[in-house]
């Protein structure tokens, strides 16, 4: 393949992926407020966003339903990594089985299920709902990151320092919290993004109660244009930016 | 403190990850199958009797067609993605190693911002009055405007555009894994690039190939919201039809029923994936 073409071909993947980034980027400090033309540099978009208070309250509600939601997945995620690396129990397989069904299925049939689980239960849609879908699909993320990265040490280790005299409680708090330190804040991370990114589940376990910014864009964007949510884009990307910047940090810090 | 044995710790820790499946992954799929085999009704969702009504339905053509339509499109999103990602892991396979963390890295760099604002900018850019169209107005490809949005060719592109990384990523560590020797050695063999490809590169890449379309098609058919951003209201995905009959028509056996059949297929999938790394796995071992 000729050189200059595959490069070509390179750059129009990459600009496939980052143009439709750029474009809002670029329409939240246009004057223009349909985006069409450059009518110069403005905040007025900001200034509207941060004036909109049920946007500011939905922004609220996603951060603390992600923020709660990534600390239990990752909680429930890491002690379940951790006794998958550590025990042989019954129903291990029947654990990583269902882990990798909940990892595998596509969005929708979860968001049914949930949907369908709550009804009958009779859990009232809203922050609980939410809350307990959130952590359902982050799980597996979690067991994942943590589990490989257990896997890589020897588990005589921790024979050792049992026979040494070493406590359960002991063993976890300074080997193994340690040892699997990054992939645990990798896997909170990874938990943090997915809870903001979820439209799917959200969209069937949410109700009026306690709207979150994801449905919320959802819906103003469907109506028609709103310059508001370009300010709101902008600011999420540098977000989540930052958390990416911040993951590399410390993945970087503890390969070295 | 309470000096806590190893049986204790892990009694607690399985119980919790035991209890948390059956409840939130076990229970409502198994709630979801039941319900896919009652009957419609508006007030409770569903009713007695049993019935196979719900599967016999999907092969009906007034309620199957927009099934398998919307299949189709994810399955035309996932084949582009592959004829898109094959020559893409392919180059990248072949960059200088000090640029290709960078590059890798640029290319999961978008997963991290939301789906749903990124499918928005995507609807912006090809709007009529949009980038795309001002570009190739410009550059004299076009007379006048394309209407992209609103079409099925939309959808493909904005599918295309979330999920295109997830192909790419496990073609890359596929085709970086292959042994070069053996292509030599098949050209000293007399077989030509063609044949190469296809008796050589493909097979040994299949895994990644599989793996892709997996990550690829599975996702592609749940997300509503591409087709209702980018597709007006005429083009649909499975999930669009799953969430119009569970939230908007209360038809939740029939719902319950398209639901199965995503996970069937899904089932077929991760099978045939099992079965190509064992091929692969075999042919190696006899080597």
């Amino acid at each position: 393949m000729n050189r200059m073409l595959r490069n070509f071909f390179m750059f129009v993947v990459y600009a496939y992926l980052y143009i439709p980034i750029f474009i809002l980027v670029g329409n939240s400090f246009n004057g223009d407020r349909y985006g069409l033309s450059w009518k110069g540099f403005s905040w007025n978009w900001y200034e509207r966003l941060f004036n909109n208070d049920t946007l500011i309250q939905a922004a609220v509600h996603s951060v603390v339903i992600a923020f709660v939601g990534a600390t239990l997945a990752t909680i429930i995620g890491s002690l379940t990594a951790i006794a998958l690396y550590r025990y042989k129990f019954r129903g291990k397989q029947a654990v990583s089985g269902m882990l990798f069904v909940v990892m595998m299925s596509p969005d929708i049939v979860m968001a049914v299920s949930l949907l369908a689980l709550f009804m009958i239960v009779g859990i009232s849609l809203g922050f609980w709902s939410l809350l307990l879908a959130h952590v359902t699909f982050c799980l597996p993320y979690v067991v994942v990151s943590v589990f490989s990265r257990l896997k890589g040490f020897d588990i005589r280790m921790l024979e050792a320092a049992r026979d040494l005299g070493a406590s359960e409680i002991t063993i976890l708090r300074k080997i193994i919290l340690p040892l699997a330190l990054p992939a645990i804040v990798s896997g909170w991370l990874l938990s943090f993004t997915l809870s903001l990114d979820d439209v799917v589940v959200s969209s069937f376990v949410s109700g009026a109660s306690y709207e979150i910014l994801p449905l919320k864009i959802y819906s103003l964007v469907k109506t028609g244009v709103t310059p508001e949510v370009n300010a709101l884009a902008t600011i999420m990307i540098v977000l989540s930016l930052v958390l990416v910047m911040v993951g590399q940090l410390i993945g970087r810090k503890h390969k070295a | 403190m309470m000096k806590m044995t190893t049986n204790k710790f892990q009694k607690i820790t399985v119980g919790i990850i035991f209890a948390w499946l059956i409840f939130f992954v076990f229970a409502p799929n198994f709630l979801v199958f039941i319900v896919s085999f009652l009957s419609k009704d508006v007030s409770n969702f569903y009713a007695l009797p049993f019935t196979f009504e719900n599967y016999a339905r999907l092969f009906e053509p007034l309620y199957g067609t927009v099934v398998w339509n919307s299949l189709y499109m994810s399955v035309i999103a996932t084949v582009l993605c592959l004829v898109i990602g094959y020559p893409f892991a392919f180059i990248m396979t072949k960059i200088n190693e000090k640029y290709r963390p960078f590059l890798m890295f640029l290319l999961v760099l978008p997963f991290w911002t939301n789906s749903l604002i990124r499918i928005y900018g995507m609807k912006v850019f090809l709007g009529v009055k949009g980038i795309l169209n001002e570009v190739l107005l410009s550059l004299g490809l076009i007379n006048e405007p394309i209407r992209i949005l609103n079409t099925e060719v939309a959808v493909i592109i904005g599918l295309v555009y979330l999920l295109l990384p997830f192909m790419i990523l496990p073609l890359y560590s596929a085709i970086e894994k292959l042994d070069l020797r053996l292509l030599e050695a098949a050209k000293d063999l007399g077989a030509n690039a063609f044949q190469r490809f296809v008796r050589i590169i493909i097979p040994l890449t299949m895994p990644g190939i599989v793996s892709g379309c997996l990550l690829v098609l599975l996702p592609a058919m749940g997300m509503f919201y591409v087709a209702d951003l980018l597709g007006g209201a005429k083009v649909l995905l499975v999930g669009n039809v799953i969430k119009s009959e569970f939230l908007v028509s209360r038809n939740w056996p029939f719902g319950a029923a398209i639901s199965i059949g995503l996970t069937i297929l899904m089932a077929l999938l991760i099978f045939v994936y099992y079965k190509a790394n064992k091929l692969l796995n075999k042919k190696v071992e006899l080597e």
